[in-house]
C-alpha cells in the first residue's frame, strides 16, 4: 500500500509538478474555453440570420408577389439550405482540416481557424434551434402584432424574438456544452487546447494515466457545472410564466 | 357616398387555387360610423375570412376596401397606419404570454403612437378599471381565466384608440360561464358608440345589440337587415334552415 502510494506520488509529480506541466494544462483549458466561447458567438450570429431568412421565406413565400424581393429571398433561402446540408452532412474534423489546410492555408494561427471552423459548424445547428423556436410561436402572436399596427420586422423584434429567445435559451446552453467537448478535436490543426495539452504531457513523460484522467476530469467538471447552470436557468424561466 | 360611411367594401373577392375555391365571392357592404354589424352564417361561409380581410390579415384577390377614404387594398398605402385605427379581437385572445397585462396593453401605444410610458399606463389603467381588472395589471396572461383574457384582449385593442373594432368569434373559445362577462364588455362598448363588426354564433347578442345583421353563405352575403327582419322574418331558404338549426 505504501509502495503504491509512493508510486502514485512520483507519477503525480512527474506529470504535473515537474517542469510546471500543470501550467500547460491550465493554458490548454484557457484555449478550450476561448475557442468555445467565440465559436458560439459566431454560431449564434450565423444561426439567427439563417433562421430568420429560412422561416420568413417559409412563412411568406405563398403570399409574396413574384417580384424582385421574392427572388432575392428565394436565392438567399437556397444558399442557407445548401449551407445547412453541407455542414450537417460532413464530420466536424473534416471541416476543421479543410479550413486549416485549404481555406486558411496561409494562416498558422490555429486558434483563429478553430474559432471560425467551429463557429461556422455550430451556426448550422443554432440556425435549426432558432428556426424551430420561431416556428413554434403560435401564428396568432404574429397576427396580434400585425393587427395592432406593427410591421413585419417590428412584430419580429418586439413580440416574436423575445419569446423565441426564452424558449431556446436552454437548448442554446446545451449547444455550448456540446461545442465545449467538440473542440477537443482541435489538436488536428495544432490547436493547443486542453486535450492536446494532456496528450503532449503524455508524450513527454511516457505515462498516460495521469494526464489523460486529469483532462477527462476537467471536462467532466466543466460540463457538470454548466449543466447545473442550465437546470437553474430552466427553473427560472418556468417560474416567470406558465 | 354618405359622410358617415366608415368602411366601404366593394366586390371583395378571395379565390384560392385559381378560382376553384371562392372564400369570398363578391362581397359589397357599407359600414357606417357607430354601427354594430353582426355577421352570422354556417362555418365555412366566409364570415371570418371577410372580417380578417378588412384589416388585410387575409389578402383579397380582388375588389376594394375603402377605409376612412383610402383604398387599403392598394399596396401604395401603408396598411400598418390603417391597422392602428382598426382594433381586432381574436377567438384565441392572442395575448403576449411573456409580458404582463400592463405591458401587453402599453407596448403598441408606446412604440407606435409615441406615447410616454406614463401616458400609456394611465390610459391602460383607466380601461382596466372599466372592465374590472385593474388589480390584475401586473399579472401574466397565464394567470387569468379565459373570460379575463378576452376582456384584456379587448382593452388592449382599445388602447390604440381605434375607430372600429373587429371581433372574430370572441366567445367561441370560452367556457359557457365566461361568455357573459365578455359580451357585457362588448355591449358597453356598443352603447358608447363604438363602430363594431362582430363575427359570432351568439344569436342572443346579435338580436339585442346589433344595428344590422349580415347572413353569409358560400362567400356571399345572402341576406342583411335589422335583427327583427333577420330573425323573425327570414326571406331566403338558406337563412331559414340556418336559423332552424341554431335557434
Amino acid at each position: 500500500m505504501a509502495e503504491w502510494f509512493a508510486d502514485f506520488k512520483a507519477d503525480f509529480i512527474l506529470n504535473f509538478i515537474e517542469d510546471n506541466r500543470w501550467k500547460s494544462l491550465l493554458k490548454g483549458l484557457g484555449v478550450t474555453l476561448e475557442v468555445t466561447f467565440f465559436a458560439l458567438i459566431i454560431g449564434v450570429l450565423i444561426g439567427v440570420v439563417v433562421a430568420m431568412i429560412r422561416s420568413s421565406f417559409d412563412k411568406n413565400k405563398s403570399t409574396m408577389r413574384k417580384g424582385f424581393a421574392y427572388y432575392v429571398f428565394a436565392i438567399l433561402d437556397f444558399f442557407c439550405r445548401v449551407y445547412l446540408t453541407v455542414i450537417r452532412g460532413t464530420p466536424v474534423v473534416v471541416q476543421l482540416l479543410i479550413a486549416y489546410f485549404i481555406i486558411f492555408a496561409t494562416s498558422t494561427n490555429s486558434v483563429f481557424v478553430a474559432v471560425i471552423a467551429f463557429g461556422v459548424n455550430s451556426g448550422a445547428y443554432v440556425a435549426e434551434i432558432f428556426r424551430g423556436g420561431i416556428m413554434s410561436i403560435d401564428e396568432g402572436q404574429f397576427e396580434a402584432g400585425r393587427s395592432l399596427g406593427f410591421n413585419y420586422v417590428q412584430t419580429m423584434i418586439y413580440i416574436i424574438i423575445p419569446q423565441v429567445i426564452k424558449n431556446v435559451l436552454p437548448t442554446l446552453v446545451n449547444e455550448f456544452i456540446v461545442l465545449l467537448k467538440e473542440t477537443s478535436v482541435g489538436g488536428y490543426v495544432a490547436l493547443k487546447d486542453l486535450t492536446k495539452a494532456g496528450d503532449i504531457i503524455r508524450g513527454r513523460t511516457f505515462s498516460a494515466f495521469m494526464p489523460l484522467m486529469a483532462v477527462a476530469l476537467i471536462y467532466l467538471a466543466l460540463v457538470m457545472f454548466f449543466t447545473f447552470l442550465l437546470r437553474k436557468l430552466e427553473r427560472r424561466l418556468r417560474q416567470s410564466e406558465r | 357616398m354618405k359622410d358617415n360611411v366608415l368602411i366601404s367594401v366593394n366586390d371583395l373577392q378571395m379565390y384560392f387555387k385559381g378560382g376553384a375555391i371562392k372564400a369570398l365571392d363578391g362581397v359589397s357592404v357599407d359600414i357606417n360610423r357607430g354601427e354594430v354589424v353582426v355577421v352570422i352564417g354556417p362555418s365555412g361561409s366566409g364570415k371570418s375570412t371577410f372580417l380578417r380581410s378588412l384589416n388585410l390579415l387575409e389578402n383579397p384577390t380582388g375588389g376594394e376596401i375603402v377605409f376612412e377614404g383610402t383604398d387599403i387594398t392598394d399596396r401604395k398605402n401603408d396598411i400598418n397606419k390603417h391597422r392602428q385605427k382598426m382594433g381586432m379581437v381574436f377567438q384565441h385572445f392572442n395575448l403576449f404570454p411573456n409580458m404582463t397585462i400592463l405591458k401587453n396593453m402599453t407596448l403598441a401605444p408606446i412604440k407606435l403612437l409615441g406615447k410616454t410610458k406614463e401616458e400609456a399606463e394611465k390610459t391602460a389603467m383607466e380601461l382596466l378599471e372599466r372592465v374590472g381588472l385593474a388589480d390584475r395589471a401586473n399579472a401574466y396572461p397565464s394567470q387569468l381565466s379565459g373570460g379575463q383574457k378576452q376582456r384584456i384582449a379587448i382593452v388592449r385593442a382599445l388602447c390604440m384608440n381605434p375607430d372600429v373594432m373587429l371581433f372574430d368569434e370572441p366567445t367561441s373559445a370560452l367556457d359557457p360561464e365566461m361568455v357573459g362577462e365578455v359580451l357585457e364588455v362588448m355591449k358597453n362598448l356598443a352603447r358608447e358608440g363604438m363602430t363594431m363588426i362582430v363575427v359570432t354564433h351568439e344569436m342572443g347578442f346579435a338580436r339585442e345589440v346589433a344595428s344590422r345583421v349580415i347572413f353569409m353563405d358560400s362567400g356571399k352575403i345572402v341576406e342583411e337587415g335589422n335583427p327583427a327582419e333577420i330573425f323573425d322574418n327570414p326571406q331566403s331558404e338558406r337563412l331559414k334552415s340556418f336559423l332552424a338549426k341554431v335557434l
